[in-house]
């Protein structure tokens, strides 16, 4: 399975062509289909937001700055929710896919490429099956349920706040838990072609200078293993931010997240400029927030 | 005693990610496990939630559940096309953005890379807002748009991997040899690149069939999708055949996988 996400492999020098006929040719297709359906529509997103009128009479454009402050005074606490749903999701995904990428690439021996095929099989069966079937397992009296009761720890999630009323299901817990596990596969795959190429001898000459397991995982594996988890990271927070699935299925009321908003907004209120006001905030914090990010861990090689 | 301890610990230790790996494969493998065993269930009422009784009327009647089987239809076609136009493209321009250095390159690379971070929500509702801004209905042209669209990254960028890992004296052997280019590329550096290639398709292809959010913003009235078919039943209840359709499509991509896998290691021991 030759996946490999962005960031995974450092580029090889390329030789250098001179002509700029066959790249144009060779680039051609794919820059008309981003330009007229990605670019085009991301100014027309920020014209959108930027009207005032309704679907009966029209929209003008009329540079309604308004439409930014109405969107965001009503709808801050779902964009706020949004986030740390997203991140906390990330953190475990990260917590969760960095053992298993490693597992992956240095312990599973001949059953490697049937345990990458069991991370990717899950993409096949939908990704609305695979959360329903979440709802199934965390029913209330169900099994996970009875030994979440059981053993405190839904006690505990009931103290911070994360199980408000004592049953998982529609509790930011389960949200947060279905965001983590579908997008986990977004977070092995890039973080398995980067720790795959960490060099075992790397780990024995670190013994051999006296390092501990600690100071070997954070002083060695950890800056090798960088630019899967920066690409693992992305690939995993950018849409969770986005996802309204995992918190209709699994949540209530309370753990609406803002892609249901703009959703409804658009589809269900008609409400064009509000929804793409709202739609276009988000993208905006999103290449803020990537940009700062990709320049703390300083993986130029991103892209 | 206390050595049975230090020995156990010591297995422990040695053995923790192994153990631990096993653990998250088996978290993986749950909800998978449940679908396909609740496709097997008779459930009382419509919602398939509840073990009640074992039965293969699902499997037996599997077009039962009225424009299910139109929607799988759809978003097969959708998806191979989807996968079969990105592809091509996004191939093309895996070549181009590996093999030669020109001005704009950086740029076309991020412009790859927008769509990949950019939420599932925005790219469908500024879709949407530009189809409503030309007039355009919305149908099957516009699903299969915005899905050529953000699968389109993930191929380059899959095919890029695969096309920068390979060694360009290979080629030049090939041209040393007296092959034209058109034989040095449909003989050497084709078949090279053809792994990366079939992983992107293959990954085109289940992105496609899995998306709901940017799908639902795009669909016409009459073009129900397989995920926009699921999400309308489960407000109702969904069908258990939609349980047995998500195991086909779990056992059909292993097997795919696995034959893949068994072609890979023939040749490369016919290689050998």
């Amino acid at each position: 399975m030759a996946f490999a996400l962005p960031g995974a492999r450092p580029r090889k020098s390329a030789k250098r062509r001179r002509g700029l006929f066959v790249p144009a040719i060779l680039l051609l297709p794919a820059l008309i289909w981003l330009v007229f359906f990605f670019v085009v529509p991301t100014i027309a997103l920020a014209s959108q937001s930027l009207q005032t009128g309704s679907i009966y009479q029209g929209f003008q454009f009329t540079w309604a700055f308004s439409n930014y402050t109405e969107a965001l005074s009503t709808y801050w606490s779902q964009m706020v929710r949004s986030f740390i749903y997203a991140a906390s999701a990330t953190v475990f995904t990260l917590a969760i896919g960095f053992p298993l990428a490693w597992f992956i690439a240095h312990r599973s021996g001949r059953f490697k490429n049937i345990v990458l095929v069991l991370v990717v099989a899950p993409f096949f069966t939908n990704f609305l099956i695979r959360t329903l079937a979440w709802q199934t397992i965390l029913v209330d009296g169900g099994f996970v349920a009875n030994v979440m009761k059981a053993t405190g720890i839904t006690g505990f999630l009931n103290w911070i706040g994360l199980v408000p009323n004592d049953s998982l299901l529609g509790s930011p817990f389960a949200v947060i838990c279905g965001l983590i596990y579908n997008f986990l596969p977004f977070m092995v795959l890039p973080l398995y072609t980067s720790v795959e190429r960490i060099d075992q001898r790397y780990l024995d000459a670190a013994a051999d200078l006296y390092s501990n397991g600690w100071n070997t995982f954070w002083k060695v594996i950890w800056p090798l293993s960088l630019p899967g988890v920066v690409a693992g990271t992305l690939l995993t927070f950018i849409p969770a931010v986005g996802d309204y699935i995992n918190a209709k299925i699994l949540g209530n009321a309370n753990t609406t997240m803002v892609g249901k908003v703009i959703e409804s907004e658009f589809l269900v209120n008609l409400n064009y400029p509000i929804a793409a006001a709202l739609s276009f905030v988000l993208m905006i914090i999103i290449i803020v927030m990537v940009s700062a990010y990709v320049r703390a861990a300083g993986t130029e090689e991103l892209v | 005693m206390g050595s049975a301890i230090s020995t156990a610990l010591r297995w422990l230790r040695k053995h923790a990610i192994i153990i631990i790996g096993l653990l998250i494969i088996a978290y993986i493998m749950l909800p998978n496990i449940v679908v396909i065993i609740f496709s097997f269930n008779q459930p009382v009422g419509r919602r398939n939630g509840i073990w009640h009784e074992f039965s293969f009327n699902a499997w037996t009647h599997i077009c039962a559940p009225a424009g299910m089987c139109d929607a799988v239809g759809l978003s097969l076609g959708i998806g191979v096309v989807a996968a079969l136009v990105a592809t091509v493209i996004g191939t093309m321009a895996a070549f181009a953005l590996v093999r030669y250095r020109f001005r704009g390159r950086g740029t076309t690379n991020l412009l790859v890379f927008f769509p990949m971070a950019t939420p599932e929500v925005v790219m469908g509702s500024s879709l949407l807002t530009l189809f409503i801004a030309v007039g355009v209905r919305s149908g099957i042209a516009t699903i299969l748009i915005a899905h050529i669209l953000f699968t389109l990254s993930f191929v380059v960028t899959t095919v890029k991997a695969r096309v920068a890992s390979m060694d360009p004296a290979l080629e030049q052997a090939a041209a040393d040899l007296y092959a034209t280019p058109s034989q040095a590329f449909w003989r050497v550096t084709f078949p090279l690149a053809a792994p990366g290639i079939a992983a992107g398709a293959l990954l085109a292809f289940a992105l496609s069939f899995d998306d709901y959010i940017v799908t639902s913003f795009n669909a016409g009235p009459s073009t129900i999708t397989f995920p926009m078919y699921i999400w309308g039943a489960a407000q109702k209840g969904v069908p258990v055949q939609v349980n047995v359709i998500g195991t086909i499509m779990f056992l059909g991509a292993i097997a795919i996988v696995a034959i893949a896998q068994g072609i890979g290691s023939r040749k490369s021991k016919v290689e050998a």
